[in-house]
């Protein structure tokens, strides 16, 4: 960034309000580009430069060949998307409950919903095993029952959607508080059932919010690590998630961790790039997003 | 279809919205719930819709009891007072929300869009999104809505109060002529009298959740029930006085007040319309004040002169007819005789709520 040159003298009072001397936006600006591009950029760079120093080829077979990567990779694919829809469906209750009623313990209900961001993920997971493992409160009920939890599948899920949670429900709420009641109750005196007032109006507004959360959630899910790895128990080929998969490679074979790592990276990126697509919607003036309707409301 | 409520209560919390309210509305009569903020008469609105449910009391449309049926099933027009169109619909598919629940099918439901589009004067536009339309055209396209499944009544909240002037008063008019047109029992919320006079077959005034009084805009403007309606409906002058053997004695001036024969004499507070009230330049007995000129504006339909009582330094407003004004050559500072044509008398219970 090279400071600008000298303004014209009669400009200069009007101009001096909005804008700092050329050193502190030189020190301000290149101090924070500064810090992206070695906590940012070089490990995102490095990432894809490790996992390709072998040639693609190589990394094609650390992905596809090892039979245990794929297995992660399968589990990921399953593991994220049930718990994005379960928090889909709890997040949007809870944001209707939250933003149209009040109730007793709405209070609390919204400062439970903060807890899985307050909490650590390892602690989240440990509570899991506590509840459900073979020495927890249910874990003698579930053996005699033959269900697992802990240890398989479920648990992963579960754990996965306690850590991910707020997201939807965080997203949802200030957007269905902004845009109000006035519609729904519209469509209910124009003789709407509670479903179709719901998917007529409710939906399409919150659609934007909902897909925002959506991704947000997805990105977490995916790449979670702190409380899948307390209720997995790492079982190779069984229990073994991406972002654990990523960690055990990188004790015995590093460069195939960075070929996992670098398809994991790559979600985030498609993460961030379809977010920004949609907050590039949701904030022009031509679209019918969610902030655009809260200041047609002033 | 006629609209009664019987003694409704509704509480917010603590807050006491609606007071023991009852109300008729005739079959066909447009009626205007007139009122401070805050008076309940929203509530009310919302009750008689069913978007807001009282706690105790009865809503009647004819002789159905339709206290415990939910908006849903009322089939009641209602017209928010931000429209509340849906913002993802077209206009169009806003107008035919109602017949599409209701299963119509295509072409009927296309048949009466285009039928209302015509009503509110909006051919054409059936392809527009309501942010691409004006205030005005929002509010008429709200209506159009909730006219489309044919209603049993049409309930308005506040239906101009987000307008400019101009506009408000082309839609007040119009909606009289649809309401001449069309026919069906409706009622309005308003904060503006002269809104709910100008449309209104029946005023209905509300303060602090209870009816102060009910009747046309001319027997409620000419005879107001009591000082809080008097006060509300436009501007008034209050003299504070006594009322003693037939007069209304307010310092040095003495009026004749019938209504009152009784010997010993009783705290009142008379209420003068500024247009009911007279400038000389000569004193007429006891029956007017002298006052100072302190202000005049002659712009507008009256000429309004402030004025300064010289006994007591009240404030008088006087309303003067544009002739009246040009005859008295007022100017600032001038000492003239202020004397009302017309009185009305509050005693203090009236006038202490």
């Amino acid at each position: 960034m090279e400071p600008k040159p000298q303004e014209p003298a009669v400009l200069v009072p009007a101009r001096s309000v909005r804008q700092d001397p050329w050193y502190v936006r030189w020190i301000l600006i290149s101090s924070a580009l500064l810090l992206v591009v070695f906590l940012v950029l070089v490990p995102l760079i490095n990432v894809f430069c490790q996992a390709l120093a072998d040639g693609p080829g190589v990394y094609w077979a650390y992905l596809i060949k090892d039979a245990n990567t794929r297995h992660a990779i399968g589990l990921t694919l399953i593991v994220a998307p049930i718990a994005v829809i379960m928090n889909l469906v709890f997040g949007v209750a809870a944001a209707w409950a939250i933003a149209r009623f009040r109730f007793k313990g709405r209070t609390l209900l919204v400062t439970l919903i903060d807890l899985p961001f307050s909490i650590s993920p390892v602690v989240a997971g440990l509570l899991f095993i506590v509840l459900f493992g073979r020495e927890g409160y249910l874990g003698p009920w579930l053996q005699a029952h033959d269900i697992k939890i802990i240890f398989a599948t479920p648990g992963l899920i579960l754990a996965t959607a306690f850590v991910t949670l707020p997201f939807v429900a965080r997203e949802l709420i200030p957007v269905m508080e902004a845009i109000g009641p006035e519609e729904e109750l519209a469509a209910t005196s124009l003789g709407a059932t509670g479903w179709q007032m719901f998917w007529k109006v409710t939906v399409p507004n919150i659609k934007w919010g909902i897909l925002y959360g959506v991704i947000l959630c997805n990105a977490r899910a995916m790449g979670e690590f702190g409380a899948v790895n307390v209720v997995s128990g790492r079982i190779i080929g069984q229990t073994d998630t991406l972002p654990l998969r990523v960690e055990k490679l990188f004790q015995d074979k590093p460069s195939a961790s960075y070929a996992v790592a670098s398809v994991l990276t790559l979600l985030a990126l498609v993460t961030i790039v379809l977010k920004a697509i949609l907050e590039s919607k949701t904030h022009s003036p031509s679209s019918d997003g969610p902030l655009q309707e809260v200041a047609l409301r002033e | 279809m006629s609209i009664t409520v019987r003694n409704v209560c509704k509480r917010f919390g603590k807050y006491v919205a609606l007071d023991r309210v009852s109300l008729d509305v005739p079959s066909g009569c447009l009626l205007a719930l007139l009122g401070p903020s805050g008076s309940g008469k929203t509530t009310l609105l919302r009750i008689i819709a069913g978007l807001e449910i009282a706690d105790s009391g009865n809503v009647l449309y004819l002789e159905e009891d339709i206290t415990r049926t939910s908006a849903r099933d009322r089939n009641v027009g209602f017209v928010f007072q931000h429209y509340a169109l849906f913002k993802h619909m077209t206009v169009f598919e806003n107008i035919a929300f109602a017949l599409r629940i209701r299963g119509w099918p295509n072409d009927k439901v296309s048949q009466r869009v285009h039928e209302l589009l015509s009503l509110i004067r909006l051919e054409g536009l059936e392809r527009r999104y309501p942010s691409q339309l004006s205030g005005g055209q929002r509010q008429r396209v709200a209506l159009a809505r909730s006219l489309a499944a044919q209603p049993r009544v049409l309930l308005l909240d506040e239906p101009f109060g987000a307008l400019d002037a101009k506009v408000r008063q082309e839609l007040r008019q119009w909606l009289r002529r649809l309401h001449d047109d069309i026919g069906v029992t409706s009622v309005f919320v308003t904060h503006d009298q002269e809104e709910a006079f100008e449309v209104a077959d029946k005023v209905v005034v509300m303060n602090r959740g209870r009816i102060e009084q009910t009747g046309t805009p001319h027997e409620v403007f000419e005879h107001p029930a009591n000082a809080f309606v008097m006060d509300f409906l436009g501007n008034v002058n209050v003299f504070h006085g006594r009322v003693e053997n037939g007069r209304a004695v307010l310092g040095k001036m003495e009026l004749a007040w019938p209504d009152y024969p009784h010997n010993e004499s009783s705290p009142a507070a008379v209420y003068v319309r500024p247009h009911e009230l007279d400038i000389d330049l000569a004193p007429d007995g006891v029956a007017s004040i002298q006052a100072r000129v302190m202000h005049i504006n002659p712009a507008g339909s009256v000429a309004r002169v402030q004025l300064e009582a010289v006994d007591s330094g009240n404030l008088i407003q006087v309303d003067l007819s544009p002739s009246r004004y040009k005859e008295l050559d007022l100017q600032n500072g001038a000492l003239v005789y202020v004397a009302p044509r017309r009185i009305r008398v509050f005693m203090p219970e009236d006038y202490s709520i």
